[in-house]
């Protein structure tokens, strides 16, 4: 039948010259058979685990800054986070779980920092001849990673000298106050200086670390205010943390 | 005005690739930067060498086809253009200028300048639509939309697809890309739907397609032609999130 009606069928045909030749395809990769969890979800643990970690910030600092109240008022408060919630909770309870807390935090902050990382290394083989211009935003972005593992080794070093007392000159038994005025005392400038530029190293983290965490949780709006109020929460913290070794480098502190 | 020009060439997939100088002399500043490239082209072909290939289309900034680093900028040194409508009255005589394509593994190069983008449509196909009845076109009014969603949803609209979000991008991310498309269906009526699982499937595939994860440089608005702003990325996370709580 259609045969017959052949000239109601409207049919085109094109004919394929070199222009319009179909491309050859570049045969696509075989698709990963493991499903991955996707890198917005790391982001995600990223941004809570940090959250986790500058509120830990906050509230170490707040304890640093009572060295300017005194001794007494300094290694008190360090006894009183050991046996907060006493008798109801064991000696340490509290103290333990904030510490199991933050070993969470900062491993599921570095195991995501890192599969991230070696993600987007992958994602660009190739690199670009031409030194890439950054047309945004600065030093603080760009130093995220590298800044990160430096502020790692700081904490191993920090923990090493002030926790565990094994850099300390007072040693593990002395008391807090006495530990933290031997850390930083004149002499041993090099500590200080070293702690400064680990603090300010923070400080950077802390000021993309802070808005972009928002972002990454879809909270971020009206950017200029939420970058200001990043940088100067990070400037906060930097300043609380420098005061400290500082006043007892410079002797304010004995 | 006479210019160095060193440019990627790469005879297909398979070949290692180079940067290869050429001197181009009689650039007239009113070229653009295309045209530059037309000339240097028909030089080449008069000389019997092979022209270098790169894409382009419209040459007016709404296609999205003329993808190329110019000095490690995507698009060039003029901000919200793309490389057709940079003009070489911005170079000066005895400039040098790289000229390279986009560089992601899910990018490849087909030949000297040109990528194969398809990841992006296939980002696309795996959500950037919305299911509806193609019946005759609906009255108007039949469906609201406010005026400041409908103008934040054009915004994100006008992403014209050409990549260079991916190429600045220091993790070679499609974010800004995949954000864009969530941003546009997700503030419209039509496309509260499928705004979770939309979200979730565009989002799982620039994952698969090999792109690295947002880590909000910003470097991508800084180079897109449509100034396609970071807020879309905001509006993604949010939308990925909120999809993947509610079913695990």
């Amino acid at each position: 039948m259609r045969r017959y009606l052949a000239f109601l069928y409207v049919t085109a045909t094109i004919d394929r010259g070199k222009a319009t030749e179909p491309v050859t395809q570049v045969p696509s990769r075989p698709r990963r058979s493991r499903r991955r969890v996707s890198s917005n979800s790391l982001k995600a643990v990223m941004a809570v685990s940090g959250a986790v970690l500058v509120f830990f910030l906050v509230a170490h600092m707040a304890g640093n800054l009572k060295i300017f109240a005194g001794a007494e008022s300094f290694n008190g408060y360090a006894a009183w986070l050991r046996e907060v919630g006493y008798p109801l909770l064991p000696h340490r309870g509290v103290l333990t779980l904030l510490e199991v807390g933050l070993v969470v935090a900062i491993a599921a902050h570095m195991y995501s920092a890192i599969v991230l990382a070696r993600r987007a290394a992958h994602a660009r083989p190739v690199k670009y001849a031409a030194r890439v211009k950054s047309r945004a935003d600065g030093y603080a972005t760009r130093t995220m990673r590298w800044g990160g593992v430096i502020i790692f080794f700081f904490v191993i070093y920090h923990l090493l000298d002030m926790t565990f007392g094994v850099t300390n000159p007072e040693g593990h038994d002395a008391t807090p106050f006495a530990r933290m005025v031997a850390g930083f005392e004149p002499a041993r400038w090099y500590i200080t200086v070293f702690y400064v530029i680990s603090v300010v190293m923070v400080g950077l983290h802390l000021r993309h670390g802070l808005w972009s965490a928002l972002q990454t949780l879809g909270l971020a709006r009206r950017y200029p205010v939420l970058k200001a109020s990043a940088a100067g929460v990070s400037a906060l913290l930097t300043i609380g943390f420098l005061v400290v070794p500082l006043a007892i480098a410079f002797g304010v502190v004995k | 005005m006479n210019l160095t020009l060193k440019v990627w060439r790469q005879s297909g997939p398979d070949d290692d690739g180079r940067l290869v100088r050429y001197e181009i002399e009689d650039v007239s500043p009113d070229m653009s930067f295309l045209e530059m490239l037309d000339v240097l082209n028909e030089r080449l072909i008069l000389a019997g060498d092979d022209p270098v290939a790169f894409d382009h289309d419209c040459r007016e900034g709404i296609c999205g086809m003329c993808s190329m680093m110019i000095d490690g900028v995507a698009h060039g040194p003029q901000k919200n253009t793309t490389t057709c409508q940079l003009h070489m009255r911005h170079y000066k005589d005895g400039d040098t200028i790289v000229i390279e394509p986009w560089r992601a593994r899910p990018f490849p190069v087909v030949k000297d300048l040109v990528v194969d983008r398809s990841a992006f449509d296939r980002i696309i196909q795996a959500g950037g639509f919305i299911s509806v009845p193609a019946g005759s076109a609906p009255d108007a009014h039949a469906t609201p939309v406010p005026k400041l969603d409908a103008d934040d949803a054009f915004d994100a609209a006008t992403c014209i697809g050409c990549g260079a979000c991916v190429a600045a991008c220091p993790n070679g991310s499609a974010s800004l890309f995949t954000a864009a498309k969530i941003t546009h269906l997700g503030l419209l009526p039509q496309g509260q739907p499928e705004r979770g699982s939309r979200a979730r499937a565009m989002v799982e595939q620039m994952d698969e397609e090999g792109f690295g994860g947002c880590t909000n440089t910003g470097e991508c608005t800084a180079v897109c032609p449509k100034g396609i702003p970071l807020d879309t990325i905001a509006r993604m996370n949010a939308d990925y999130l909120k999809a993947s709580r509610k079913s695990g």
